[in-house]
C-alpha cells in the first residue's frame, strides 16, 4: 500500500515536470519575452539590462529549474497584460471557478448517478427511454450552444436569471463566495448546469451500462435467490459494484468539469480562471497561459491520486493481503 | 404430502417468432431429506424448473400452465413480494459457479448476517453467532476468523461452503442446487458432495439437485428425473434409472459416459441425438492433402521429452529480493511422449498440466530445464523464427470453444490462418481447397467454411478447433481439456473424432484432462501432477489398477462411482 502510494507520487513528479517543461518552452521559445514585456521606445541597452536582470540569458537547464521551482512556490511572474504577479491573478479568479466547478460536479453526479441507475433498473419504461433520449441530446450538442440557448430563453425572453457574472460575493479571507447570496445563487445556476449537462449525461449513461452488466451477474441472482429485497440487492449489491468502475471516469471527468470551464465561463463572462485564460491567449500573455498549464495538470494528478486511493478504499481484492488468509 | 409438488408445469418464452416452450408437462415430487436429481443435456430446460419455482424465471418468460405445490400450498400464482418472502426462507438456491455467486465487495460475515437479518430479524449479535455457527456447519475451519474475510481471500471450494452456509441462512425447507459442483476439482467435488447429503439428511431439507454428470447422479439422488428438450422422459429411483434404462435417450446417455473400468475402443455412437456427424467413410489418406507430406514418423522412438522442465512465476514483485513471492507453477517435471502415442497428463486445477502444455509449445519459455522435440533442443533455439518450423509440427486444441474461436472470422478463415501462416499452400484457392477436405475429416462438411463460428453449437465449434490444428500437418497435437466444456453425448463424438485422427495420421497427442475416466479412455500413458510436480507415470491399465502413489488412490477413489449401479446390468 505505502510502496503502491509512493510509486504513484513519483509517477505524479515526473508528470508535473513534464508538464513544467511544456509550460517553460512555451514561455521561454514563444515569441521574446523582452519584446512582450517593453514597450517600442525601449532602447538596446534597456532590454539587455532587463534581459541580464531576468536571467534569461544563463543555460537552459539553470533556466528551467528556475521556472520549477519557482512554479513549485506558485510564482509564475508577471502578468504582461495587468502588469500584476500572475499568482495574484489566479488567487483572485480561483474561486469562481472552483466554486462553479464544484457545483456543477455536485449536480452532474447527484443527478447523473440516480438517473443511470433509473434507467438500468426500469429499462423499458417510458421516463427511461426519454432520459436516455434526452441524454443523447446533452451528449451531442455544444456547450456554448446549450449556454447560449439558457440565456435566450431565461435570461432574454423569461428575464428570471442574470445572464452573466456572479453577482453578489462575499469574501471570506481571500475567497469571495457567491453561494451565500441570493444574487450570487441565482447566477450561478444556467452556468452551473451549462457546464454540468455533458458531465452528467457521460456519468448516466456509464452507470447505466455498468449497472446493467452487474445486474446479469450471478451475486446478484444470488442474493435474488435469497429473497433478499429489491432495494438491497440495488443499492447494497448492484450499485456499490457499478460504482468500481464508475469511480475513473468520473474522476477523470472533474478534471476535465474544470479544464472546460473555459468555454462555460466566456460564454457567461464568468470572472474564473478560464476566461482569464481566454483572454490571456488572445493577448498573447504567456506567463499566465503557463501557469493556468501547470494548475490544471496539477488538478489532474492530483484527482487521479485520490481516484487510485478510493479503489483500495472501494475494492476490497486490490487491498493488500495482510492476513495472507489463502 | 409432499413437500414440493410440481404438476403438469409448463414454462415458455414468448417471442416474436412464437413461444419457445422450454418445460413441457413437467410432474415431479420432493419429500422432505430426499434428494430428487435432474439430469439432461445443456437446452434441456433443467436450470429452467428451478427458476420455476423459485420464481425467478427472466422475463419475458413464464409458467403458462400447471401448478407448484410447496407443502401443500399453491406458489406459482402467488404475487411477487410473497414469493420473494418463499425464497430463502422456504426455498434456497445454489448456483454453479462459487467464483461468481459471492458478492466481492462485502464480507462474508455482512452477506450472510444480511441475509439472516432480513428473514429471521434476530438482531445484529444473535445474527452474527448464526453466521459462524452456519459457517462451522458447512465445514469451514475457523469460523469466526474467516468470516471477517472477502469472498476472493477463499478458495472455490471454500466459496462453495459458503454458498451453501447462504443458501441455510433461514433454515429452507427445500434446496435446489444447479449444478453445484461443476466448476470444482473431483476432490473438493467429493467434499462438496459429501457435505450435501449431510446436510439434507440431518436437517430433513428436500434437495432438487440438477446436473449434467451422471456420476454425482449415481452419488447423490435418491431419484433421478432424465430431461430431454424439454420433457421428462424417465423417472424413477436412482438404481433403476442408470441400472435398467427404460427410455432410449437415457440409455445412450448413460452409454455414452466415459467408462473409469474398462478401455473400449470406441464410444457407442449416440444414435438418439442429432448431429452425430462421423469421419466420411472414404477417408483415404493416401489420396488426401493430410496424408501427402508425411515426413514424419519413424526416426526416434520418443517424440517429446521434457527434462527437468520447470516454470516459475513471481507472484508478489518487491525491490527486495527476500520480499518476493513465487509460485512453482511446474517443478523440474521429466517424462517423454513415444511417437504416435497418446500421452494423458491428469491433475486437479493448478497441478501445473496447461503450463506443461504451454512450455512444450513455447508460450511459455521454461525457467529451467530442458525441452526437447525430435531431435532438437527447444530450449535451446533463441528466435521466434528459429522455432517456427517446430511449433508449426504441434497445434494445440483448447478448452473452451466459444472463446478460441475468432468471433468475427468466418470458418474457412479460422481454419486457413495457419496455412497461410506458415505458407503451407501456394495460392489462396489452394489453401480453400485444403480447408473444405479439413471440414470433412472433421465431419462438418465444406459448406461449413462460409459460416460464422457463432452459428456453431459446442460440439461443433471444437471439431472447427480440431480442423484448425489438423491445417499445418501437424505431428504432435495437444489437446488441453477438448471436452470438459461440452455435454456427454458430444464429447463422446469429440472423443471418437480425436481417436480415429489419431489412429490415421499417426499423430502423437498430449492430452490433458481433470477427468479420469475420459483419460482411461483416450491414453497409452499418463503422468499424474500435483501442484506442479509429477508424481507417477505409469501405462494407463497399469494405473488404474495399480496405482503405485498415494495421491492417485486417492484420485481414483474419487472417480463418480458410476459403475456401483451399471456393474449388474454391464456383467450380465
Amino acid at each position: 500500500m505505502i510502496g503502491f502510494i509512493a510509486a504513484r507520487l513519483l509517477q505524479s513528479i515526473i508528470v508535473m515536470l513534464a508538464v513544467a517543461l511544456i509550460a517553460f518552452a512555451l514561455f521561454r521559445f514563444v515569441g521574446d519575452p523582452i519584446n512582450n514585456m517593453v514597450g517600442q521606445d525601449t532602447t538596446l541597452e534597456e532590454r539587455a539590462e532587463l534581459r541580464e536582470r531576468l536571467g534569461l540569458d544563463d543555460p537552459f537547464p539553470v533556466q528551467f529549474a528556475r521556472f520549477a521551482i519557482n512554479a513549485a512556490q506558485g510564482e509564475f511572474g508577471f502578468s504582461y497584460q495587468h502588469r500584476r504577479p500572475v499568482s495574484a491573478l489566479i488567487t483572485e479568479r480561483f474561486p469562481a471557478t472552483m466554486e462553479l466547478a464544484l457545483v456543477s460536479a455536485i449536480l452532474a453526479v447527484a443527478v447523473g448517478i440516480p438517473m443511470g441507475v433509473y434507467t438500468a433498473l426500469k429499462r423499458y419504461g417510458l421516463l427511461s427511454r426519454s432520459f436516455m433520449t434526452l441524454s443523447l441530446i446533452g451528449i451531442s450538442l455544444p456547450t456554448f450552444l446549450i449556454g447560449i440557448l439558457l440565456i435566450l430563453f431565461f435570461g432574454v425572453i423569461l428575464r428570471w436569471l442574470p445572464t452573466f457574472g456572479r453577482g453578489d460575493v462575499i469574501a471570506i479571507g481571500w475567497w469571495t463566495s457567491g453561494l451565500l447570496t441570493a444574487d450570487g445563487l441565482r447566477s450561478l445556476i444556467m452556468p452551473a448546469i451549462t457546464l454540468a449537462l455533458f458531465q452528467m449525461t457521460l456519468i448516466m449513461r456509464l452507470v447505466r451500462a455498468e449497472m446493467l452488466e452487474v445486474l446479469r451477474t450471478d451475486f446478484v441472482k444470488f442474493g435474488r435467490a435469497r429473497g433478499l429485497p429489491d432495494s438491497h440487492v440495488h443499492f447494497s449489491i448492484a450499485l456499490k459494484n457499478t460504482l468500481v468502475p464508475v469511480i475513473t471516469i468520473t474522476g477523470l471527468q472533474l478534471g476535465s468539469i474544470i479544464a472546460f470551464a473555459i468555454i462555460t465561463e466566456s460564454v457567461f463572462q464568468w470572472p474564473g480562471m478560464g476566461l482569464m485564460f481566454i483572454q490571456a491567449v488572445a493577448e498573447v500573455d504567456i506567463p499566465v497561459m503557463a501557469a493556468y498549464l501547470v494548475l490544471i495538470a496539477f488538478f489532474f494528478v492530483v484527482i487521479n491520486l485520490i481516484v487510485d486511493l478510493l479503489y483500495f478504499a472501494v475494492d476490497p481484492r486490490l487491498r493488500v493481503d495482510r492476513a495472507g488468509g489463502h | 404430502m409432499s413437500l414440493l409438488d410440481v404438476r403438469g408445469l409448463q414454462v415458455e418464452f414468448p417471442s416474436r417468432r412464437g413461444h419457445v416452450v422450454a418445460v413441457r408437462d413437467l410432474t415431479i415430487t420432493v419429500e422432505p431429506g430426499e434428494i430428487l436429481g435432474i439430469v439432461g443435456e445443456s437446452g434441456a430446460g433443467k436450470s429452467t424448473i428451478g427458476n420455476a419455482v423459485v420464481g425467478l424465471l427472466e422475463p419475458p418468460g413464464r409458467v403458462s400452465g400447471g401448478e407448484i405445490r410447496l407443502q401443500g400450498e399453491r406458489i406459482d400464482n402467488l404475487p411477487d413480494a410473497l414469493k420473494r418472502a418463499l425464497r430463502g426462507r422456504k426455498i434456497g438456491m445454489i448456483f454453479q459457479d462459487p467464483l461468481t455467486s459471492l458478492d466481492p465487495l462485502r464480507t462474508i460475515e455482512r452477506q450472510l448476517v444480511d441475509t439472516i437479518d432480513y428473514h429471521l430479524k434476530l438482531g445484529e449479535e444473535a445474527a452474527v453467532a448464526r453466521a459462524v455457527g452456519l459457517l462451522d456447519a458447512v465445514g469451514i475451519p475457523d469460523p469466526a476468523v474467516r468470516i471477517k474475510q472477502y469472498p476472493h481471500q477463499f478458495s472455490g471450494g471454500m466459496r462453495q461452503r459458503a454458498v451453501i452456509a447462504l443458501a441455510l441462512c433461514a433454515d429452507p425447507e427445500l434446496v435446489i442446487a444447479d449444478e453445484p459442483t461443476t466448476a470444482l476439482d473431483v476432490s473438493v467435488q467429493a467434499q462438496i458432495l459429501d457435505l450435501m447429503k449431510g446436510l439434507c439428511w440431518d436437517r430433513q431439507v428436500g434437495m432438487i439437485l440438477i446436473t449434467h454428470d451422471m456420476g454425482v447422479i449415481a452419488e447423490m439422488a435418491d431419484r433421478v428425473a432424465v430431461m430431454y428438450r424439454g420433457r421428462v422422459v424417465e423417472t424413477g429411483t436412482t438404481a433403476q434409472v442408470l441400472g435398467a434404462p427404460a427410455h432410449d435417450y437415457t440409455r445412450s446417455l448413460i452409454s455414452a459416459v466415459p467408462r473409469p473400468d474398462v478401455k473400449v475402443p470406441r464410444f457407442p455412437r449416440v444414435t438418439y441425438i442429432e448431429d452425430a456427424a462421423e469421419l466420411p467413410e472414404d477417408f483415404d489418406l493416401s489420396t488426401h492433402w493430410l496424408g501427402q507430406a508425411r515426413n514424419f514418423g519413424a526416426g526416434h522412438a520418443e517424440l517429446v521429452r521434457l527434462e527437468d522442465a520447470s516454470m516459475r512465476f513471481t507472484t508478489t514483485r518487491s525491490m527486495w529480493k527476500s520480499r518476493r513471492r513465487y509460485l512453482d507453477a511446474v517443478d523440474r517435471v521429466s517424462f517423454e511422449i513415444r511417437n504416435g502415442e497418446v500421452f494423458g497428463l491428469v491433475g486437479e486445477s493448478g497441478s501445473g498440466k496447461s503450463t506443461v502444455a504451454r512450455m512444450i509449445t513455447g508460450i511459455y519459455r521454461p525457467t529451467g530445464g530442458r525441452i526437447r522435440f525430435g531431435d532438437t533442443e527447444l530450449t535451446a533455439l533463441q528466435s521466434r523464427a528459429a522455432a517456427a518450423p517446430y511449433r508449426r509440427q504441434m497445434q494445440m486444441v483448447f478448452q473452451d470453444p466459444f472463446s478460441s474461436l475468432n468471433g468475427r472470422m468466418r470458418v474457412r478463415d479460422i481454419v486457413a490462418e495457419p496455412i497461410h501462416f506458415h505458407k503451407l499452400a501456394p495460392t489462396r484457392a489452394e489453401a480453400a481447397r485444403i480447408v473444405d477436405q479439413l471440414l470433412d475429416v472433421v465431419g462438418l462438411g465444406a459448406q461449413a467454411a462460409q459460416r460464422f463460428p457463432h452459428e456453431f453449437s459446442g460440439g461443433q465449434r471444437q471439431r472447427i478447433s480440431i480442423a484448425r490444428a489438423l491445417a499445418t500437418r501437424p505431428r504432435f497435437l495437444i489437446c488441453d481439456e477438448p471436452t470438459s466444456a461440452l455435454d456427454v453425448s458430444i464429447q463422446a463424438q469429440i472423443l471418437n473424432l480425436l481417436k480415429d485422427l489419431q489412429q490415421e495420421l499417426n499423430l502423437t497427442m498430449l492430452f490433458i484432462s481433470h477427468d479420469l475416466p475420459v483419460i482411461r479412455q483416450m491414453c497409452d500413458r499418463v503422468g499424474v501432477m500435483r501442484h506442479g510436480k509429477l508424481l507417477e507415470v505409469a501405462a494407463t491399465d497399469a494405473l488404474f489398477e495399480k496405482p503405485k502413489h498415494a495421491y492417485t488412490r486417492h484420485l481414483l477413489s474419487l472417480m463418480p462411482k458410476l459403475e456401483r449401479i451399471m456393474q449388474p446390468k454391464m456383467a450380465e
